[in-house]
């Protein structure tokens, strides 16, 4: 039920997760953080089961910060994703595994931006956008049709704006606010909530 | 005195001193040569072989100098059984990192990992000490090559040119006066290195079969690791030696002029 999208451009990358938490059938809140800061860089977008999320994506940023204080440098996106993985993978096959989905988005210095997709089953991949839950169903083909790589923000903004247009339009789920976050050279930049009032 | 404190490994002797871990660190001073140059284009360790007996059957090509991962190779001083332990601890500290993060081990967790288990050894038990120095050459992302050596104790430390071993300390003091800071060229190196290892190996003549050399470089964005064959040993202590004449027959040129 739960939606998160990205989508990686030519040196940022936006991610945007909807802010809706419930219970069985019921709405619990509609401005729920799902996006979760792992280092100055680097953004991951967690769903699934409820205490899963922010316990996973609490660990790993911890564990993230660690090495960072361990080795003064930053794990960049690719070994923190390699990490995550790991650490979902292993927790898999033991008598509680974690129930999250996730993104991953980054910036490298030297690489640029990176967008991972991975999933509660730990198969992680590296792809220019995605997005999780049946959101995806309405999203990705808006994606497919309108990608171009050299987008600039603005126009990024209005893809996004588009894909979430579009699941609020078709999704019987009601998800009226996404937070969107875009991830560059210079860090993590809060973008305006996209809600349902926006798309009127 | 000493034989009260020196029992056991991890008890200080009212000097303050750990007995074990400096007699560890003597048996380091007679073992094999061992040095490392740091250049612009890349990094060199080589190696004094001491076990050189026509009769011994070649199983490794080389003895002392190991590949460690993609990025980095060692070579080690001291006790060769005590080496192989490390080796592979330290083989198996980089896979572990590998396996988790998806790339290789920055150097100098490598070495602090390793160091660790070293550490412990003067600190826990009632085992003695590896009686292992360790030279570690390598490349990684964030520092670029480094030259790391590391002892007994646990401590380690980065250098731009060192040696551990027989000898070292003045092999030392000739890297330190013709070691040229930001000018070296691994060629330099290898030259500098035959031309050490002449001087702190006291022989009268240097064979291939007495050294071990291996390189390490980036080309095209890849770590190169060169394990040095015979013949080109051999032509780098010609060419050592075409210079070393050179330099003799310029001498008493002028020493003749001078009468």
């Amino acid at each position: 039920m739960e939606c998160l999208l990205g989508i990686k451009f030519k040196d940022f990358v936006l991610i945007a997760a909807d802010m809706t938490a419930t219970q069985s059938i019921i709405v619990m809140k509609t401005d729920e953080n799902k996006l979760f800061k792992l280092s100055d860089k680097l953004v991951m977008a967690v769903s699934g089961e409820s205490g899963d999320t922010t316990q996973f994506a609490e660990y790993i940023a911890k564990n993230i910060q660690l090495y960072k204080m361990r080795n003064t440098y930053e794990l960049s996106p690719k070994e923190a994703a390699s990490f995550t993985r790991r650490n979902l993978a292993d927790t898999l096959r033991t008598s509680s595994p974690y129930h999250v989905n996730l993104l991953l988005a980054g910036y490298d210095e030297k690489e640029g931006p990176h967008l991972y997709y991975m999933d509660y089953l730990a198969s992680a991949v590296s792809v220019d956008y995605a997005a999780h839950g049946y959101g995806g169903y309405f999203s990705l083909s808006i994606m497919d049709r309108n990608y171009l790589k050299n987008l600039n923000r603005e126009q990024a903004y209005d893809l996004l704006k588009k894909c979430v247009k579009e699941i609020q339009l078709r999704l019987a789920i009601n998800l009226p606010n996404f937070k969107v976050q875009a991830i560059d050279k210079d860090g993590i930049h809060d973008m305006p909530n996209i809600t349902h009032a926006d798309l009127k | 005195m000493a034989r009260r404190y020196d029992t056991r490994t991890t008890i200080f002797s009212p000097e303050g001193r750990l007995y074990q871990v400096e007699y560890a660190m003597e048996a380091i001073s007679h073992a094999g040569t061992c040095l490392g140059i740091l250049a612009k284009d890349g990094i060199l360790l080589a190696a004094e072989r001491r076990n050189t007996n026509k009769l011994l059957d070649e199983v490794f090509t080389s003895e002392k100098i190991y590949k460690l991962n993609d990025d980095m190779v060692c070579s080690v001083a001291g006790i060769t059984s005590d080496a192989n332990v490390l080796t592979n601890e330290l083989r198996l500290i980089g896979q572990r990192y590998l396996f988790q993060y998806g790339e290789s081990i920055p150097c100098e967790q490598l070495v602090s990992w390793l160091c660790d288990v070293k550490q412990a050894y003067t600190q826990y038990g009632g085992k003695r000490p590896f009686g292992v120095s360790i030279l570690y050459m390598g490349w990684d992302k964030h520092y670029g090559y480094q030259l790391y050596q590391s002892d007994p104790s646990g401590n380690y430390s980065g250098w731009k040119a060192t040696c551990i071993g027989n000898n070292s300390s003045a092999a030392i003091s000739s890297l330190k006066q013709e070691y040229k800071e930001g000018e070296m060229t691994l060629k330099d190196a290898k030259a500098l290195a035959v031309k050490v290892l002449v001087k702190t190996l006291d022989m009268a003549k240097l064979t291939s079969e007495k050294v071990e050399m291996a390189t390490l470089s980036r080309i095209n964005d890849k770590t190169v690791i060169n394990i040095l064959s015979n013949k080109e040993v051999e032509e780098l202590i010609a060419e050592y030696e075409k210079s070393e004449a050179a330099i003799e027959a310029t001498k008493k040129e002028q020493q003749k002029q001078a009468v």
